[in-house]
């Protein structure tokens, strides 16, 4: 969006310790003292961070090391051991109807029916979710629309990837949270990707991606799962 | 109420572009009645009084089969999770996809059904108990399939699990299905078993898609 936002990206690395020290009760989403069991894997404790409008948060770390337990926790998938996550101050667990419908979720599946044409797939996430809003504008918004005819089976992973974030635009939800949502995008793809994280930003949304590299985020927060994990951690489950 | 109908059009919709799952199922309807005349040959008063037991049973089976695509293909593509959450209670969309289902398997297997009361020899007049039974009997079928279905999410061997969870599940309501046809045709009342028909359902509508939603939210946890 910005051209100074490139300039805040460069000084992203080594910020964690301004999370640990942001958790502040005002924060509009933030999580206190969040603790995941996956099976008898302890994959974080004691986690926090808080977010307020217009935020961005990048999940780093290797791989297994919680990104995806972190947004499932986010999303009310997986309930936290311990912990809340809350948004606007009181505990999302209260509400969950509320806080699916203030929430958008790429996880690592795209949900694109084989059987379906883009359009279909796109339109029939839409109706589920009430949105209004044409899809047209979402295939436009992540270069769909030569595809809107073809059927899911016949789309190459990226392709199904966009489709995949398409819903994202479709879904106007101030809350967005993505995993690898970079995953298998070209280049054209990936700076449609930024643009839209930037836009959504831009008016108050909430975002919060793990990635291994590619997706910037100008200003962006980070956070390392690693530092949220006991020393017993190395020990297999 | 708006989700409901849109879950409702899109199951439809998804099940007629893979119409050839469908017909197979169909198709094992029809050939594995087929089988029966082979197998306890061809009298026309033995199949008679085997005919509503016949029937009911493969229906059981072609119900059954046709579950695994109640969820698992949603699973797999990651449509379960978006499903789960979308801001519509879960228990609603698991119902809106056992209607569909309904709609795609049970109505065209009760379709085919007086075909096959007609290759075992069932005496005209009963044709109208063995549809009515169906028709209030199959729903159930849909309902307390869903929940096996959604338990067997994930699992390997998914059909099989699903064959040892609900076709124990199914008994009730071959019982009463197929009583009724025999009273009718023993010139008792069948109102009692339709009833049993109709409390099963009742017992299914609120009960299935609840534990169905259950057993989902812990398969995309």
């Amino acid at each position: 969006m910005s051209n100074d936002g490139l300039l805040d990206g460069a000084r992203l690395p080594g910020s964690d310790a301004r999370i640990m020290g942001d958790s502040t009760p005002s924060s509009l989403f933030d999580a206190t003292a969040l603790t995941c069991l996956r099976g008898r894997r302890l994959v974080f404790e004691d986690l926090v961070f808080g977010l307020d409008a217009g935020d961005a948060l990048m999940l780093v770390g290797p791989n297994g090391s919680g990104k995806s337990s972190l947004l499932r926790v986010l999303a009310g998938l997986i309930e936290p051991l311990a912990g809340a996550v809350r948004w606007g101050g009181s505990d999302v667990a209260q509400d969950r109807e509320a806080h699916r419908a203030r929430l958008a979720f790429v996880g690592h599946l795209d949900a694109v029916k084989a059987a379906f044409t883009v359009r279909e797939t796109l339109a029939a996430h839409a109706a589920l979710a009430g949105s209004t809003d044409p899809v047209d504008n979402a295939m436009a918004a992540l270069g769909l629309r030569g595809l809107s005819d073809v059927r899911g089976a016949e789309l190459s992973a990226g392709q199904k990837r966009r489709v995949a974030l398409a819903r994202l635009v479709v879904d106007r939800r101030p809350l967005w949270l993505l995993d690898e949502p970079a995953t298998g995008l070209d280049a054209e793809s990936l700076s449609r990707l930024q643009r839209l994280i930037d836009t959504h930003r831009a008016t108050g949304g909430i975002v919060v991606a793990s990635t291994h590299g590619g997706l910037e985020m100008a200003g962006a927060k980070t956070l390392d799962i690693a530092d949220f994990q006991a020393e017993t951690q190395g020990v297999s489950a | 109420m708006s989700a409901f109908f849109a879950i409702l059009m899109r199951d439809v919709k998804l099940a007629l572009r893979q119409s050839t799952d469908l017909g197979m199922i169909l198709g094992f309807f029809v050939i594995a009645a087929a089988l029966f005349p082979f197998g306890v040959g061809p009298n026309p008063d033995m199949l008679a009084r085997l005919a509503t037991g016949i029937v009911w049973v493969l229906a059981l089976l072609s119900v059954m089969l046709s579950l695994d695509r109640l969820f698992a293909s949603d699973y797999e593509d990651g449509s379960l999770e978006q499903l789960a959450l979308a801001p519509v209670p879960l228990p609603l969309i698991v119902l809106a996809k056992a209607l569909a289902h309904w709609l795609t398997a049970c109505l065209p297997l009760i379709a085919v059904a007086p075909l096959i009361a007609l290759m075992m020899n069932l005496p005209a007049d009963a044709y109208g108990v063995l549809i009515a039974g169906l028709a209030l009997g199959t729903p159930s079928l849909s309902l307390i399939g869903a929940v096996g279905a959604a338990l067997s999410l994930g699992a390997r061997k998914a059909g099989l699990l699903i064959a040892v969870l609900v076709l124990p599940l199914y008994i009730p309501v071959l019982i009463f299905g197929v009583t009724a046809v025999e009273a009718h045709l023993t010139q008792i009342s069948i109102a009692p078993h339709f009833l049993y028909l109709g409390a099963i359902l009742a017992a299914c509508v609120p009960l299935a898609p609840w534990a169905a939603a259950a057993a989902i939210r812990h398969s995309v946890s």
